[in-house]
């Protein structure tokens, strides 16, 4: 095969450029300079192996089908001499590559159904609640009190010393503790369950913790319930993931994660609604 | 199904303007509509550069900008409303005004009466009206860049509250109204498009040529009309009781609201019930753009190969199944809106099916590539660019489908890599493939064959170049949509090396683009004369002249007698048979000859 | 012409010197009786490039200050009835941004009277002006150093006119806007001054951000000075 053929260089370039993306995207992936954040939350473990059993198989295919795509395009260039292949059925190849990859895609289902579902569980009765507001462009925050409820809140009592709109005549909403937003930090025990009722008081946001692996939209008129279980202490950064307005990308929060303890010592420190709403 | 062959030619007497301007043949037609998309496509292009100006270089001031555009950007920095409107735009305007403009008004209305012998659409008025109504939604869309406040920055998914009341955000003003009145006209425009298309190729296929028999490309444009006629009007919908929330008091998307200061919305509304709506016609919309491209594909693989089409029947089937899938898998998009879990089970379920058909194409273009012959044309290079682009960016969105993975990487630049990849490059290399394809037979000349490979080549690594290492940003968890990333602990600090990176790549691989822009306007009047075939392709359009009067046949219809993909056939001399081409044996409007 | 526009000129010069000779002060003070408030505690977590201006901790706000002499300040003190007109003076009212907070934190300013913003930080703020009367604008300042002027058209008064910061929201500001000249805001001895009024009766309202208005009538002989004091209760 040392006769000059027409379409050679491109060819040729085309099988070049192929393995050196690939090679590229192989060496930087398993290499990891840029990996997941961080795990700090029990639910992400799952998620992030889910994770790497999706890359496994899309990275082995997508080696697969561009080295065979790049190949089969050098192998059968351009060759004036020669005539091409005439064939355009081959029933058992294209049920075989019908049902690999529906077997494949069922297992993925199953596998992502499940895990879903189990991410979706009711979560444990007593669980830690916090609720967290969006507002352009910053983050309030809610605690229920010693009651362990939340009082009703209603868009049309809001005003600049009751910014969450907290309806004090409820008995419920006398011990909550709420900080304005950009005002509080969001305090959180390590080791257990932790619901965070999501709101919102004007657009979508979403409330995205990348080291807990959770993001969920703030939706205005409702009332949105996450959980997951942070498992280390720190500070961690609370994203707004939800395009929410031109100060969306400053749109910072921040999430302390420390035992129990310390968390009650800490609410038990702050100022109710008695207090602060006359 | 198969019409007289006789019709008449009417010749009523054309002038310039009936001829160019208003004119009815769908050639012409096409032709306003591809140069209309393209001059769309250079805007959004540009956007795009802006867009990369910031991400690379945040906080560093650029004062041509402001003199360009004084609104938008101060000292020499781009601010945040404006980075945000660049985006809304830039999305817009390459979905839905570039490549489903291109690809559906563009070559669906060239490609259809001519692969089909027929001598114009169905309702060719109707096709003049829907290029008219078109060109105005693009007025209406460019003079939304001058108005108080700018266009609209709510995202190209226009989501509200943000995009619904006018406080949000400086482009939810006037902007965000033309966006919406643009967007209707839009779709008016491609319904006229959808009714047209289907029904030529419904009742005006020529004799012989049973639907089994049609190109891959009219195939793919025939399912692209159905996907956009049921699913355009839940958008148009959609905007127009999201412009009764804005302006007439409703609340069908608003709930009461606190915005900046005040009392908002009304009572019940549900921001995300536009969501649904929206993603309704938003995800078959990507299948729009993404089809017609596939049949090209198909049609340009098989020509440059010389080798029949591998699988066409299911090809044929695969396209099917894709556009039914599409219509249900428009939730996973809102995995983690709030939308019930058990939705999302059902939609995860749907949409990680969709990669079965999908995987099927793959296979069937590589196997029609294997013992090919691959002439290694301009048009030929693109169509390999859109199956290698394809494939990388229909893997990533395995990852997207399944929700428990998809929640970290949700709304993530890996989210902007997979888009880009399987729906933005692909579509685009679906385009240009099937310009260089298709420009003798539109304009009778030809391209500059060295210059368009040089486009493809500086295009196909660029594109590698600007949008694999998002999936990286992505996997870090690098949000999308932020004007700035230097406020967060948890964005690795060579983000900004990345960023730059690729920015540099946007800017060479934007420029590269103008290497395509001279060697169209150059090879309109200066390309060497097309013949009728230059590329020994089998469909009809090849059978007409270079490019095809008015009626594109002669006085009698061609007459079909074969699929359209007899390349390298053992019997015959040539390697190449025309659909036209009598089987030995066999009468016309048969099965002629086994394929 | 010229001979014309000069007498005018001289006959206004006239006129305004005799008024002059005939203008009242009102001045006083601003006290604050019982349990004081907690002023917010701003914390600039929330933007790196602030938190590091103030090197990470958290800074008193503006909202409730508490002076040692037991007064407040940032109370707006005007003429609520009773006075008009007076030519706006094309000095400029200046508010500052500086590191990352509004100065001052309330002021008054005239109809047609030029307002400077400026950004005195190396960063980007984004003036958000939030009216009912006045419109609403929102201006990006992306560098130290720019300056923007502004008018406003209507007589307004805070809470309804205020100034905030899309990308620091705890950055806030108050304006008056008034279609005379008879306005002050108090000091860090919650003292104010305002000068130049004609005789007359006039209605005297205070203003503070947290604890509303409280307002007396003062009846002023021409060229006289009187002391008033506000008590601002909790």
């Amino acid at each position: 095969m040392v006769k000059k053929q027409k379409g050679s260089i491109h060819a040729g370039l085309f099988l070049l450029v192929t393995i050196l993306i690939v090679l590229a995207a192989v060496v930087i992936t398993a290499g990891r300079f840029w990996w997941l954040p961080p795990l700090a939350s029990e639910h992400g473990a799952w998620t992030d192996r889910l994770f790497v059993v999706t890359l496994l198989i899309t990275g082995i295919v997508f080696v697969l089908v561009q080295i065979a795509l790049a190949y089969f395009v050098f192998r059968h260039r351009d060759d004036p001499e020669r005539r091409a292949a005439y064939f355009h059925d081959n029933k058992p190849l294209e049920i075989t590559w019908t049902l690999v990859p529906a077997v494949i895609m069922t297992l993925l289902i199953v596998s992502g159904g499940r895990l879903w579902s189990r991410i979706h569980q009711s979560p444990p009765e007593g669980a830690y609640e916090v609720e967290v507001w969006g507002e352009q462009f910053k983050w309030a925050l809610r605690y229920p009190g010693k009651d362990g409820q939340f009082g009703r809140t209603d868009i049309r009592l809001i005003n600049d010393t009751n910014p969450l709109g907290i309806d004090t005549k409820d008995p419920a909403s006398k011990d909550d503790i709420f900080f304005p937003a950009g005002e509080g930090e969001l305090h959180l025990p390590v080791g257990e369950p932790v619901v965070v009722r999501l709101r919102s008081k004007d657009v979508l946001h979403s409330f995205y913790v990348p080291a807990f692996r959770v993001k969920q939209d703030a939706v205005p008129g409702m009332v949105i319930k996450t959980w997951f279980v942070p498992t280390k202490e720190g500070e961690f950064e609370l994203v707004c993931a939800e395009l929410c307005g031109l100060g969306h990308y400053q749109m910072r929060g921040i999430v302390i994660v420390e035992p129990m303890e310390k968390v009650q010592e800490w609410l038990s420190q702050q100022q109710t609604v008695m207090d602060v709403i006359p | 199904m198969v019409r007289e062959t006789t019709t008449e030619v009417h010749h009523h007497k054309e002038t310039f303007l009936t001829r160019y301007i208003f004119s009815m043949d769908h050639k012409v037609i096409a032709i306003q509509y591809l140069i209309t998309a393209l001059a769309m496509g250079f805007i959004g292009l540009f956007l795009s550069w802006l867009m990369r100006i910031q991400l690379g270089w945040s906080g560093r001031q650029f004062p041509f900008l402001s003199r360009l555009f004084p609104g938008g950007v101060e000292e020499g920095i781009i601010k945040p409303e404006f980075y945000l409107a660049m985006v809304t735009m830039h999305g817009t305007i390459m979905i839905f005004f570039f490549i489903t403009a291109a690809l559906v008004g563009g070559f669906g209305n060239f490609l259809i009466p001519l692969q089909i012998g027929a001598r114009d659409m169905a309702f060719p008025f109707l096709n003049m009206l829907s290029y008219w109504v078109f060109l105005a939604s693009c007025i209406v869309l460019v003079v939304s860049f001058f108005v108080t406040g700018g266009p609209a920055a709510a995202g190209w998914t226009a989501y509200p509250p943000l995009s619904g009341v006018a406080e949000a955000i400086p482009g939810s003003g006037l902007g965000q109204t033309l966006w919406l009145l643009s967007l209707a006209l839009f779709i008016a425009s491609s319904l006229f498009g959808s009714l047209n298309y289907i029904t030529t190729t419904l009742n005006l296929r020529t004799k012989g040529l049973s639907m089994g028999r049609l190109p891959l490309t009219v195939w793919a444009l025939f399912i692209t009309a159905i996907l956009g006629l049921l699913s355009f009007p839940v958008l148009l919908a959609a905007a127009i009781m999201l412009l009764f929330d804005r302006h007439l008091g409703t609340s069908f998307f608003l709930p009461r609201l606190f915005i900046a200061g005040h009392q908002a919305g009304g009572e019940g509304g549900n921001p995300i019930l536009w969501q649904h709506l929206f993603w309704f016609l938003g995800h078959p919309e990507v299948y729009i753009a993404i089809l017609p491209a596939m049949g090209i594909t198909s049609e340009v693989l098989a020509t440059c190969c010389r080798k029949p089409i591998f699988g066409y029947k299911a090809m044929v089937l695969s396209l099917l199944a894709i556009a039914f899938l599409s219509f249900i898998v428009w939730g996973h998009h809102m995995f983690v809106s709030g939308m019930n879990p058990l939705l999302g089970t059902a939609f995860m379920t749907t949409t990680l099916l969709i990669a079965v058909p999908s995987a099927v194409k793959t296979f069937n273009w590589l196997a029609t590539i294997w013992g090919g012959n691959i002439k290694f044309t301009a048009a030929a290079l693109f169509a390999i660019g859109f199956v290698s682009v394809f494939t990388t960016g229909g893997l990533t969105g395995i990852f997207l489908g399944n929700p428990p993975v998809d929640i970290q990487l949700h709304d993530t630049y890996f989210v902007v890599a997979h888009f880009h990849f399987v729906m933005g490059t692909a579509a685009v290399f679906g385009i240009f493939a099937g310009i260089y394809h298709w420009f003798p037979k539109m304009f009778g000349r030809m391209m500059n064959e060295p210059l368009a490979k040089a486009h493809f080549w500086l295009t196909f690594i660029g594109v590698y170049l600007i949008f694999f290492p998002m999936h990286y940003l992505g996997i870090s968890g690098v949000p999308r949509r932020f004007y700035d990333f230097a406020n967060y602990d948890f964005i690795p600090p060579s983000v900004s090396g990345v960023n730059i990176f690729i920015s540099i790549a946007a800017l060479i691989v934007g420029a590269a683009q103008i290497l395509f822009l001279v060697n169209f306007v150059w090879s309109l009047w200066k390309g060497p004369k097309a013949e009728k075939n230059p590329w020994k392709a089998t469909t009809l359009e090849w059978q007409a002249e270079s490019p095809p009067p008015h009626g594109n046949w002669g006085p009698q219809l061609p007459t079909v007698y074969r699929w359209a993909y007899d390349y390298s056939r053992p019997d015959a001399t040539e390697d190449f048979v025309p659909q036209t081409v009598p089987v030995v044996g066999a009468p016309a409007g048969t099965d002629g000859g086994k394929h | 012409m010229k001979f014309v526009s000069r007498l005018a000129s001289l006959f206004a010069v006239a006129f305004a010197t005799s008024t002059l000779w005939a203008q009242g002060t009102i001045k006083g003070k601003v006290v604050f009786q019982g349990t004081p408030l907690k002023p917010r505690m701003i914390s600039m977590k929330q933007d790196k490039k602030c938190d590091a201006l103030h090197k990470g901790k958290p800074v008193t706000g503006d909202d409730f200050v508490l002076n040692p002499n037991g007064t407040l300040q940032w109370v707006l003190v005007y003429v609520k009835s009773g006075a008009k007109g007076g030519k706006a003076p094309s000095k400029p009212v200046v508010l500052t941004q500086h590191e990352c907070i509004y100065r001052p934190h309330v002021f008054g300013i005239m109809v047609g009277q030029p307002l400077e913003i400026r950004n005195d930080d190396p960063l980007l703020h984004n003036v958000h002006f939030v009216s009912k009367k006045n419109g609403t604008f929102n201006l990006g300042q992306p560098v130290k150093g720019m300056k923007t002027q502004k008018v406003f058209r209507s007589p307004e008064l805070p809470p309804s006119s205020y100034f905030k910061c899309d990308v620091h929201p705890w950055m806030r500001a108050y304006v008056g806007i008034f279609d005379h000249p008879y306005f002050a805001v108090t000091d860090s001895k919650g003292t104010f001054t305002i000068s130049g009024l004609p005789a007359g009766t006039y209605e005297i309202e205070a203003w503070h951000e947290k604890l509303g208005t409280q307002s007396q009538k003062v009846t002023l002989k021409a060229g006289e000075t009187k002391d008033i004091t506000f008590v601002f209760k909790r």
